[in-house]
C-alpha cells in the first residue's frame, strides 16, 4: 500500500446553504466508502478561498482567490496499491458534479 | 442532550458534555432575555448545544480524544459538522437516551445511585432536586452523583445497545431503576410532597422508550408500563384540593384518567405473552383488580390476596407482607389481619415506615378498639415524613376520639 494525495480543484462554490448541506452529506457519503475500504490515511481539510501568495522575491499579495480556475479547495490522504487505483478511487468525488476535478499525486518516499 | 454529546465525546468526556449543556443553557438566559421566548424553545436549546459542541470539538482537537467509535470523522472540516448533525437526527437522540439510561445502571453501581444518575443526567435534574426527591441530604446526594459519575467514566465507552446478549442481561436493573423512579414519584417519601408527578411523568416516559426498542419491549416492560399507567391514572384523586392525603377507600374514582387505564389495558394484553411471570406482571394485576372495581366495596378482594400470595413468592418484602395483610383483613376480617401482620417476618425493617403503625391502627378501629387504634396512629404520625401524612394521621388519630362518644351517646339513648 501507497500513499497518495488528493487535490481538489476547480469547483463552484454551492449557491444557497441548502446547497452547501446537500454538498456536504454527498462528501461524507465518499468518505464512508473509501473509509470502510479501508482507504483513508487521513480526511484532510477543505480550505478557505482567501489566503496569501507569497511570491517568488518573498513578496506576500493577497490570493488565489475564488474566482481563480484550477483553485485547489482542498486536501485528502488515502492508501491504495497503486497509482492506477488511487486515480479509480478518486471517480467518485462530488466534486465533479461541481466542474471541478482531482489531481492524485503519489507522496514521494526520499 | 448530554446523553447526545456524550455519545460524541465519548463517556470519559462526560464532564465536557454537561459544561457544553450548561453553557447553552446561559447563552438562553442571556439571548431570551432580550429577544423573549422563542417559537420552539427545545430546538433552541438543541442548536445551541449543537453549535458549542462543534466549537468545544475544534477547540479541544489537539488536547483530548473523543468518541472512538466516531473515529477520525471528527479531525476533519469535511466531516465534523455532519458527524455531528447526525447525532441530533431524531432517532439518534433516542438511541442515545437509551445507550445512557442502559450505561447509568452499571452494575458496580447500587440502585440508588443508578435512579440518581438517571434523573440527574436524562432527566435534567439539579442535584438539590435529586436530594428533594429522595429523603436525603445535599451533600449526601452530590457526593452519590459524583462518584456515580466517576463510575460513569471511568468505563471505557458508552453501554452497547445493539449487544443482544448484554442489552438482556442489563434489562432487569434498568427496569429496576425506572420502577423505583416511579415509587419514589408516587409514594414519595419527600418532605415537601408525597406525590412528584414530575418523577413519575419521566420514568413513564423512559419507559415508553425502553419499550419501543425492539429488545426492551418484554412481556416484562408492558407488565411494568401497565403498572405506572394505572397508577398514574388514580394520581388525580390521591391528593385533595387543601394537598392532604385521601385514602384510597374514600377517592373520587370519576376523576381517575380513563385514557390512561385505557392505554394501560392495551400494555397489560401486550404483557400477557411469554412464559415468565414477573413481579411487574403481579403487581400490574393487582393495581388492575382496584382500578378496575367501581367502588371501593366491588374490590375482588380474593384475587388480590391470591396475587399477593404470588407476589411474596417472587419478591419477599415486609412491605409486600403488609400490603397482603391489609388486603386479608377486607377479605377475612380486621382480627384476620392483625394476626397476619403481627406474623410479618422482618418486622424490624418496617419501624420507621409510618403505614405499619397506621394499618394496625385501621384494624384496631374496625374491631373496635379505639383506644389502641389511637396509640398506632400517634405512633405513625410520630413516624411521618412529611406534612400531608402527619395531617393524615392526625385525622385518623381524631377519629378514634369521635368513636367513644359515639358510643357513649348510644348507650344514652333510652333502650
Amino acid at each position: 500500500m501507497s500513499e497518495f494525495v488528493f487535490l481538489y480543484r476547480g469547483a463552484e462554490r454551492p449557491a444557497s446553504p441548502q446547497e452547501m448541506q446537500q454538498n456536504m452529506q454527498k462528501w461524507m457519503s465518499w468518505f464512508q466508502d473509501l473509509s470502510s475500504g479501508g482507504h483513508i490515511k487521513d480526511r484532510g481539510q477543505p480550505l478557505d478561498t482567501t489566503g496569501k501568495v507569497v511570491g517568488r522575491k518573498k513578496i506576500v499579495t493577497d490570493g488565489p482567490f475564488a474566482e481563480a480556475k484550477d483553485l485547489v479547495g482542498g486536501f485528502t490522504i488515502v492508501e491504495a496499491k497503486d497509482l492506477s487505483e488511487a486515480a479509480e478511487l478518486s471517480k467518485g468525488c462530488p466534486i465533479f458534479e461541481r466542474n471541478g476535478f482531482v489531481e492524485v499525486r503519489p507522496v514521494m518516499k526520499m | 442532550m448530554v446523553a447526545v454529546l456524550t455519545r460524541i465525546f465519548g463517556v470519559h468526556n462526560l464532564a465536557l458534555a454537561e459544561d457544553v449543556v450548561q453553557d447553552a443553557f446561559c447563552r438562553a438566559l442571556e439571548v431570551w432575555k432580550f429577544s423573549g421566548w422563542p417559537e420552539n424553545p427545545s430546538a433552541w436549546l438543541m442548536a445551541a448545544a449543537r453549535n458549542r459542541a462543534v466549537d468545544a470539538l475544534r477547540r479541544e482537537r489537539t488536547a483530548r480524544t473523543f468518541a472512538p467509535e466516531l473515529g477520525r470523522a471528527l479531525d476533519s472540516e469535511w466531516t465534523l459538522v455532519p458527524t455531528v448533525d447526525q447525532q441530533f437526527a431524531p432517532h439518534a437522540i433516542q438511541d442515545d437516551s437509551l445507550r445512557m439510561m442502559f450505561s447509568c445502571c452499571h452494575p458496580r453501581l447500587k440502585e440508588e445511585a443508578q435512579v440518581a444518575l438517571i434523573l440527574n443526567i436524562l432527566c435534567g435534574f439539579s442535584v438539590s432536586e435529586v436530594a428533594g426527591a429522595f429523603v436525603a441530604g445535599r451533600a449526601a446526594i452530590e457526593k452519590r452523583i459524583q462518584r456515580a459519575k466517576q463510575v460513569l467514566a471511568s468505563s471505557r465507552r458508552l453501554f452497547d445497545v445493539t449487544d443482544a446478549a448484554e442489552f438482556s442481561g442489563r434489562l432487569p436493573a434498568v427496569q429496576r431503576a425506572l420502577y423505583l423512579l416511579f415509587n419514589e414519584g408516587y409514594h414519595g417519601a419527600s418532605a415537601e410532597a408525597p406525590v412528584r408527578a414530575e418523577l413519575c411523568g419521566e420514568a413513564m416516559r423512559l419507559t415508553a422508550l425502553l419499550r419501543e426498542h425492539p429488545g426492551g419491549g418484554t412481556p416484562a416492560t408492558f407488565a411494568l408500563s401497565a403498572l405506572m399507567w394505572l397508577h398514574a391514572a388514580r394520581l388525580p384523586s390521591r391528593m385533595d384540593a387543601g394537598g392532604g392525603l385521601t385514602s384510597w377507600l374514600d377517592q373520587d374514582r370519576s376523576r381517575w384518567n380513563g385514557a390512561l387505564v385505557a392505554e394501560a389495558e392495551r400494555l397489560l394484553e401486550r404483557s400477557a405473552s411469554g412464559t415468565e411471570l414477573t413481579e411487574y406482571h403481579v403487581e400490574a394485576a393487582i393495581a388492575w383488580i382496584h382500578t378496575t372495581a367501581r367502588r371501593a366495596e366491588d374490590t375482588d378482594w380474593k384475587s388480590v390476596v391470591t396475587l399477593y400470595d404470588r407476589l411474596m413468592k417472587l419478591r419477599p418484602s415486609p412491605v409486600v407482607a403488609l400490603n397482603r395483610a391489609i388486603a386479608i383483613s377486607q377479605l377475612d376480617g380486621p382480627e384476620r389481619g392483625l394476626e397476619e401482620l403481627r406474623a410479618i417476618a422482618d418486622r424490624d425493617r418496617l419501624a420507621s415506615y409510618p403505614f405499619y403503625p397506621a394499618a394496625q391502627g385501621e384494624l384496631e378501629l374496625r374491631c373496635g378498639r379505639s383506644e389502641e387504634a389511637r396509640e398506632h396512629f400517634r405512633a405513625a404520625r410520630a413516624l411521618a415524613r412529611n406534612p400531608s401524612e402527619r395531617r393524615f394521621f392526625e385525622q385518623r388519630v381524631a377519629a378514634c376520639d369521635a368513636e367513644p362518644r359515639a358510643r357513649e351517646s348510644r348507650m344514652r339513648r333510652p333502650a
